[in-house]
């Protein structure tokens, strides 16, 4: 209905509309514009074929040298991490977001802030916590070795990587799986029961597939910034695991800003690829319900 | 009488769907009017654009003989009782009913005095400090009554106001809304597609349908003289036929002629012919103007409901009398209980009760209210 | 709660505060050291009031969080009444997908895209470093727009959308129907967006980084440079301060919501 009232509302959303062009689109084509040209901004492919042909020396533990695509090693190495994160994220998320969702209200509430609690700290500080945990001579060997255990090397590892990605990124995946369980109809489960299901038919057949949009969500708040961090492998990987933010931040500091744009771009178009699959894969998951 | 709203050739369409097309109508001062129409028929659209929530896309609305269209809402002498009430949540009884007096910069001392007496005239007293939402149904309707009523509006629209109550609430409430017009002497524009609810209360009725007006009338007029098959069908139950018209006073349908008290048609004109069901008397077999045989018999209480079968058109019949099924009876029926009816594109439609059953009556009942919160 | 819950969530529990823990006691510690506790003492605490630079980026970072999310709140709250009166789907779903974007995208795109803008602008305009507590500011509200729109835009979808009507009905212009009637319904939205906003802002380390000029030093860029370098208990100490002011705040915001209840 075309009245003044609504005419005058539909102008509240011009300042808004007008900084999401300037201050979100037109960003976003600066990081092609940036990608596709040289330092004279004269168009040019360089930067992206960079990306893809780049080599360097990689020296193996056993003292053999072998040639490797730069970038493509540490683009892949990201992903890798970032899915392996993702994955152990979901196998630890999900059942506390189960659990907390099957509390009574009061109880729940008081459990999610205490979830919520880490998230508010820093993530640099947290991460730099669990270097000092984690250290050779760290609090959790300390503690190995008073027990009569033998120390582990942990730091300086994929595994220290994929454990600092883990606990910053845990609380991102349990909140929105839990936000879809608690408005779960009780009655769902209980009819469940009611035509037969044990407690874990009713998990698997019931209570996953509804919860799956909760899922889809908590996978790519992990998986985005877990593929896109700079931090976390710098300090927990001893700078030995560079990922693909770290290229990023390192061409950045380096001031080599054609070429960041670059890795950027290329990174942008590859997320966006992997969400569109996901994102088809869990929709002909769900289209049984619509 | 005054003209307290006048609608002249109001159209409106949505999304190039024609909602209201040509719709003339006066209302008068001091009158009980309903527009009476199924789901979809345009009538919340009439009274938005009366309410100054929607705008028409030609036509002119006048308020006491000057033209409103460009007025809005807030300047407009009218109030609206809403569909689900509207009731600020965030405000006590007490503020909600005093909203409009506030705005108005009424004193502090008179506002008390009058909210106080609204609250006493819808049986309010002592609810001013209670909350909006801890209230029943009954309760939020009477607020939102009150609060449409307190400033004193020149007319007030209700849009299907008891649609949310249950029946024996719904039925108390039509009485005292009926009371409350009464009392205070404000023109009422009810909206519902209850005709019953419309029959009881209104002193005007309005049917719609397919954004026209398909009659205006007492509910006496409307329930014994409708213009139309849909009307027929739409206000009771009826028995509508396909009918030619002889001459005047003289009629044939389903094979036979009846005297009747209509007249005025061309000679042998094609006519729809309705019979209300309680008109129609059960006579012995052989003694009937019309014979057939008894396919269902359903009792409601205070009579019978049954269906019989004559030449293949079932005919519904309300009767004290009971018969059996596969009974073959004989029908009566008087001058003054057949009423002709002009041709219209509803002919045809309606009247045939071939496929009647209650339940799917009332299915289709609950559907029609499910949609009707939409438009 | 069964047994084996309530094990499993004491397990989650451990690994949510262990660093924590860990950090609260060793900024205690009379040595330097990050793994052996040798005695207790507040030190660190005293160091770091006497760490200048670190007090001016808290302060710093205050400021900024709080125009950031007044701003964000302001404009996010206009844009999503305006965005609910959007009749057509396209133009509706457009401005959705742009909304998402600083949600969806990974905070080092963002930073780097804004970076490129700043600098590239700020050559046009021929000066050396154009990254300031404007771009700064700029970057913050933008990643905070969404979140206070997401906030606000179910609560506009529950309120019934004859509450204006019946404001306007009973005497308001638009304007104060929407103040009296309207704001008051989705009062609880706008809070927790703005308060998102405002903790968004505090936290943001990535954007920060990539937009922030060399005069103007928020907490967590401060942080990265503290951890580049060795680390003294100092930073912990500062950990621990923030953890408590984290607590009080969410204390304080419960305590407020359980009042709001019961009235």
């Amino acid at each position: 209905m075309r009245t003044k009232a609504t005419r005058l509302q539909k102008l509240l959303l011009y300042p808004y509309g007008l900084w999401a062009i300037l201050f979100i689109v037109v960003p976003l084509a600066f990081i092609a514009y940036y990608a596709f040209t040289d330092n004279s901004f004269a168009f040019t492919t360089e930067n992206i074929t960079r990306f893809f042909t780049a080599t360097s020396s990689v020296t193996a533990e056993d003292g053999s040298v072998s040639e490797v695509h730069t970038y493509l090693l540490i683009f892949a190495r990201s992903l890798k991490l970032a899915v392996v994160s993702t994955v152990i994220c979901l196998l630890l998320g999900y059942p506390v977001a189960y659990i907390i969702s099957r509390c009574n209200a009061r109880l729940q509430s008081s459990l999610i802030t205490i979830i919520m609690i880490p998230m508010w700290m820093n993530f640099l500080i947290r991460t730099y916590a669990w270097m000092t945990i984690l250290q050779d001579t760290g609090i959790l060997n300390s503690a190995l070795t008073a027990l009569g255990l033998s120390p582990l090397h942990i730091i300086g590892t994929e595994s220290a990587v994929v454990i600092g990605m883990v606990y910053d990124y845990l609380p991102y995946m349990i909140l929105p799986i839990y936000s879809v369980m608690a408005k779960l109809d009780v009655k769902l489960i209980e009819a469940a029961r009611d035509l037969g299901c044990n407690g874990f038919s009713t998990l698997r057949r019931v209570i996953w597939p509804l919860s799956l949009p909760g899922v889809l969500s908590g996978v790519t708040m992990v998986l985005i910034p877990s593929v896109s961090t700079f931090y976390i492998s710098q300090k927990l990987g001893s700078g030995k695991f560079f990922l693909i933010g770290d290229a990023i931040e390192g061409q950045y500091v380096a001031n080599n800003l054609h070429f960041a744009a670059a890795i950027a771009f290329v990174m942008m178009i590859a997320l966006l690829t992997a969400m569109a699959l996901l994102r088809a894969l869990a929709d002909r998951k769900v289209s049984g319900r619509s | 009488m005054n003209k307290i709203i006048e609608l002249k050739n109001i159209t409106k369409s949505f999304d190039g769907e024609v909602v209201l097309n040509g719709i003339n109508l006066d209302v008068y001062d001091n009158e009980f009017l309903t527009l009476l129409g199924p789901s979809g028929c345009g009538k919340t659209t009439m009274l938005r654009i009366i309410g100054g929530f929607a705008e028409a896309d030609e036509g002119d609305v006048m308020f006491l003989g000057e033209r409103i269209n460009d007025v809005p809402p807030h300047k407009r002498n009218i109030n609206t009782v809403f569909q689900r009430y509207a009731l600020f949540p965030h405000l006590n009884v007490f503020d909600n009913v005093a909203f409009p007096l506030k705005e108005k910069k009424v004193p502090k001392a008179e506002i008390e005095q009058r909210v106080h007496e609204m609250l006493d005239l819808v049986a309010l007293t002592g609810f001013d400090k209670r909350s909006v939402t801890t209230l029943s149904g009954g309760q939020q309707q009477r607020v939102a009554i009150a609060r449409a009523i307190i400033s004193k509006p020149r007319l007030l629209l209700l849009d299907e106001p008891l649609g949310a109550l249950d029946l024996k609430l719904r039925k108390d409430m039509q009485v005292e809304l009926k009371k409350l017009q009464k009392a205070t002497g404000i023109t009422f524009i009810f909206v519902t597609h209850d005709q019953e609810e419309a029959l009881s209360m209104s002193d005007i009725i309005v049917i719609m349908s397919e954004g026209c007006i398909q009659q205006i009338g007492t509910p006496i007029d409307i329930y014994n003289e409708p213009t139309n098959a849909f009307v027929a069908d739409f206000i009771g139950e009826s028995n509508i036929l396909d009918g030619v018209m002889l001459r005047d006073k003289l009629v044939s349908f389903s094979g036979q002629q009846f005297v009747c008290v209509d007249k005025g048609f061309e000679p042998n004109e094609s006519v729809d012919v309705v019979v209300r069901p309680e008109d129609v008397d059960i006579v012995p077999y052989e003694k009937g103007m019309l014979r057939g045989v008894v396919t269902s018999v359903t009792f409601l209480g205070v009579h019978y409901e049954i269906i019989v079968d004559i030449n293949g058109f079932k005919w519904m019949i309300q009767t004290t009398d009971f018969v059996d099924v596969d009974e073959q009876v004989g029908l009566s029926i008087d001058p003054d209980a057949i009423h002709i009816m002009k041709k219209s594109k509803y002919s045809g439609m309606f009247g045939d009760y071939s496929s009647f059953s209650n339940e799917l009556d009332e299915l289709s009942d609950a559907e029609s209210e499910s949609v009707e919160h939409e438009d | 709660m069964k047994t084996a819950s309530k094990i499993y969530m004491t397990l989650a529990f451990i690994f949510l505060f262990a660093p924590i823990v860990i950090m609260l006691i060793f900024s205690f510690n009379e040595a330097k050291s990050l793994s052996v506790f040798s005695g207790f003492s507040l030190k660190w605490y005293q160091e770091l009031m006497r760490d200048r630079e670190t007090l001016k980026s808290v302060k710093n970072t205050l400021v900024l969080a709080a125009s950031a999310s007044l701003i964000s709140t302001v404009m996010g709250t206009a844009a999503a009444v305006g965005m609910m009166k959007l009749r057509r789907r396209r133009v509706r779903k457009a401005i959705d997908t742009v909304t998402n974007i600083p949600m969806v995208n990974p905070d080092i795109i963002t930073g780097i895209s804004l970076m490129l803008m700043f600098v590239f602008v700020g050559r046009l305009f021929g000066s050396a470093s154009s990254l300031s507590f404007g771009t700064m500011l700029i970057a913050h509200i933008t990643f905070c727009l969404p979140y206070v729109i997401l906030q606000v835009i179910p609560k506009l979808e529950q309120m019934d959308p004859s509450l204006s009507e019946a404001a306007r009905d009973l005497g308001c212009t638009p304007v104060r129907a929407f103040f009296l009637v309207e704001l008051p319904e989705i009062l609880p939205g706008i809070l927790t967006g703005a308060i998102m906003a405002f903790t968004l802002s505090l936290d943001d380390f990535v954007i920060s980084y990539f937009t922030a000029g060399n005069g103007f030093q928020t907490l967590p860029i401060r942080i990265y440079g503290m951890t580049k370098k060795t680390v003294t208990p100092k930073m912990y100490a500062l950990a621990t301060l923030i953890f408590f002011a984290i607590l009080l705040l969410l204390l304080l915001s419960n305590l407020a919501e359980r009042k709001g209840e019961k009235e």
